[in-house]
């Protein structure tokens, strides 16, 4: 039988498929952070268990921490907990943490990678929903619940219900400026946030080949903004070209039996999706949310939609609601709107290309008056990165703040956040109502098209730069 | 978890529809890092003046019903948001049966994942239960699992019913974890396997 890249992993992972229980399946990899895991620890201490296989766990601290004056005390006493108890249980259990202080601490999706812990045909599991990010490697990665972490690291298994499968076919090339996070937004803004629900996405056609594996990983990490499991890339020599010499990639003594098992895991010629959707990457234009739902998108050539624009009755009302939480009109020119903070970085567009891209728009410009745009690396290392290249100082010279790496304004859990009423050009990925603080208006938009606005001081349609 | 077993309890009662999870455990205790240790924190907003003392007209502070182990309420309990706190609190409280004409569905999964029987009873039978906790505050109840009956003093007892699977687990102490530990030798032998055809992702 044919078979997709997700019924190979799914097959080749059954520890138990019996009649009346759910299958389970073997994890791989298993990432950590601080806020979805103390109460999975604490289970498995009640309970007198075991981490079954401390090695397949990698740890980070990314949600709480500050991404400035790292040397004080942390402020917020409920962070601080955090933060113990993450450092205590990775302690007490042998498991491999990058804390705070540690250079390759950031945010868990952007070190994994940098460290070649996922590889293809892996299942890789992490209480956060961003785990679809490690799908850019042909692995199956998904985001799971508390219980499931415990689950996980006293079973190294998980009880799953089988997906169906979806082929998002994106042919063509990208308009100048256009970015992975555009692709990403408009396939969201297409089918919606339930769109995927249920499936898992193979994303396949010319310009996901095209894309580096920093786009296919933002790619991947919004699968979930469209309702799907998990997102998937075919492996390529892009893929092994990455992995190849990182920390726990196979060593040479393998690589060649890792290689052939990576090159078998492509989904077969012929073999049947569940469900194809199909864009023309020429057409996308660079996006921006106009909502608080990422399916809330349009063109930065296009206006503000109106609610009566929307036939469907539920979408009218979300429309309704949503302006009114934005504080936007109808029909107003995206680029009309203005922007008070502009925020680059998150495991969405934290890498060193993202900024490279942000970096080339915002030399020798300046931030406008009463902006405040703030660069925050996804890892330590792609602050290194960025700073080898110089990019820091375009960045600090056109009055940005260039910052320690952490979560920070993607999810305001640090104390970076948005006072009620600022409007925001975000790269992160979640526009939702207070994300980014209490009565924050977050706007999701790709690294270039922050960094335009921050100059601008309202949007800007980058392919006229 | 602990295995279930057949026990005489102290009946409390909460005459309330509707109860939420948001009143079970109110929001500003999920930051917590721990999973016990909520049980201090059950229904909070109700049992608790703002001044910290202990609300007299709030029903589980009766002196009658302290050491309750079984909880008789009204209908659709457990409703709103899927917090698995909330039946952490119930079961740290000490509260291993609930007695309820429905539950919402994600609530009740989480009961019998976290040790705790959810009944589910006829609205006639759940009426003579709470009149006779009414009529006699403190009395005791057997809970008799394994042949799944309820047994009351006044003869108010019944028979319920329940999923084998479910009553299967509880009476083990099984949980989910558990559960899937049964098949430790395929794990094992997976393993096993896994080490043999991919070597590099054990290095
Ligand atoms: S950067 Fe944002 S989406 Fe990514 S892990 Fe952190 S909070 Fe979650």
């Amino acid at each position: 039988m044919k078979k997709t890249m997700y019924e190979k992993i799914w097959d080749s992972h059954l520890v138990v498929d019996e009649a009346g229980q759910a299958p389970l399946l073997y994890v791989d990899r298993h990432l950590m952070h601080e806020v979805t895991s103390p109460q999975a620890f604490e289970g498995l201490r009640l309970s007198g268990r075991k981490v079954r296989n401390p090695q397949s766990i990698l740890a980070t601290m990314d949600h709480c921490v500050p991404t400035k004056n790292r040397d004080l005390p942390i402020a917020d006493p409920i962070a601080k907990k955090q933060i113990e108890t993450m450092a205590e249980n990775c302690r007490e259990n042998g498991l491999n943490l990058y804390d705070m202080k540690n250079p390759n601490n950031g945010v868990i999706h952007v070190v994994v990678p940098e460290h070649g812990f996922v590889h293809p045909g892996m299942v890789v599991v992490c209480g956060d929903s961003h785990t679809a990010t490690h799908g850019a490697f042909g692995a199956l990665a998904f985001g799971i619940g508390t219980s499931e972490v415990e689950h996980v690291m006293a079973t190294q298994t998980l009880p799953q219900k089988k997906s169906k499968t979806m082929q998002v076919v994106v042919n063509g090339e990208l308009s100048k400026y256009a970015s992975a996070k555009d692709i990403a937004l408009a396939i969201t803004g297409k089918i919606g946030t339930a769109g995927g629900t249920g499936y898992v996405i193979e994303y396949t056609g010319s310009a996901i080949k095209d894309l580096s594996m920093e786009g296919r990983m933002t790619l991947c990490n919004m699968a979930i903004e469209a309702g799907a499991r998990a997102g998937l890339v075919a492996p390529d020599e892009k893929t092994y070209e990455y992995l190849k010499g990182r920390e726990f990639a196979p060593s040479s003594q393998y690589w060649d039996q890792a290689l052939a098992y990576w090159k078998s895991l492509v989904s077969d010629e012929g073999a049947e999706f569940d469900a194809t959707i199909t864009l023309t990457a020429a057409d996308i234009a660079p996006q921006v949310s106009w909502g608080t739902s990422p399916e809330q998108v349009i063109g930065v050539d296009g206006c503000v939609p109106a609610p009566e624009s929307f036939a469907d009755e539920i979408k009218r009302k979300a429309c309704e609601s949503a302006l009114a939480y934005m504080g936007l009109k109808p029909n107003t020119k995206i680029t009309d709107i203005p922007v008070d903070l502009v925020f680059i970085g998150s495991c969405t567009n934290g890498r060193i290309e993202d900024f490279r891209i942000a970096a080339q728009v915002a030399k020798g410009t300046k931030v406008a008056k009463g902006v405040i745009a703030i660069a925050v690396p996804g890892s330590y290392h792609v602050k290194q990165q960025a700073e080898d290249e110089g990019l820091d100082k375009i960045f600090i010279d056109a009055g940005w703040e260039w910052r320690d790496p952490g979560c920070s304004m993607c999810l305001a859990m640090n104390g970076d956040e948005l006072t009620k009423g600022q409007r925001s050009a975000s790269t992160s990925n979640r526009n939702f109502e207070g994300r980014q603080g209490k009565g924050g208006r977050t706007h999701l938009v790709s690294p270039a098209m922050a960094a335009a606005a921050a100059s601008a001081g309202h949007f800007v349609d980058i392919r006229n730069l | 978890m602990e295995p279930y077993k057949k026990h005489e309890s102290i009946a409390a009662l909460m005459d309330r529809s509707n109860v939420d999870t948001d009143q079970i455990i109110p929001k500003q205790f999920l930051k917590k890092v721990e999973r016990s240790g909520f049980g201090v924190h059950l229904f909070h907003d109700w049992r608790f003046n703002d001044n910290g003392t202990d609300n007299e007209a709030f029903e589980l502070n009766k002196p009658a019903f302290k050491g309750a182990k079984i909880l008789v309420a009204g209908d659709n309990f457990g409703c709103g948001s899927s917090r698995e706190h909330a039946p952490w609190a119930i079961a740290d409280y000490g509260f291993n049966t609930i007695i309820s004409t429905s539950y919402a569905d994600i609530f009740y999964n989480n009961c019998f994942k976290n040790g705790i029987l959810a009944i589910k009873v006829d609205k006639d039978q759940l009426a003579s239960l709470m009149a006779e906790i009414n009529a006699n505050e403190g009395v005791r109840f057997v809970i008799d699992l394994e042949n799944q009956k309820v047994i009351t003093p006044a003869g108010n007892g019944f028979t319920f019913d329940i999923d084998p699977f479910r009553k299967g687990n509880l009476i083990s102490g099984l949980d989910d974890i558990g559960l899937t530990l049964k098949h430790v030798d395929k794990i094992t032998a997976y393993e096993t396997r896994h080490k043999q055809t991919y070597p590099w992702l054990w290095v």
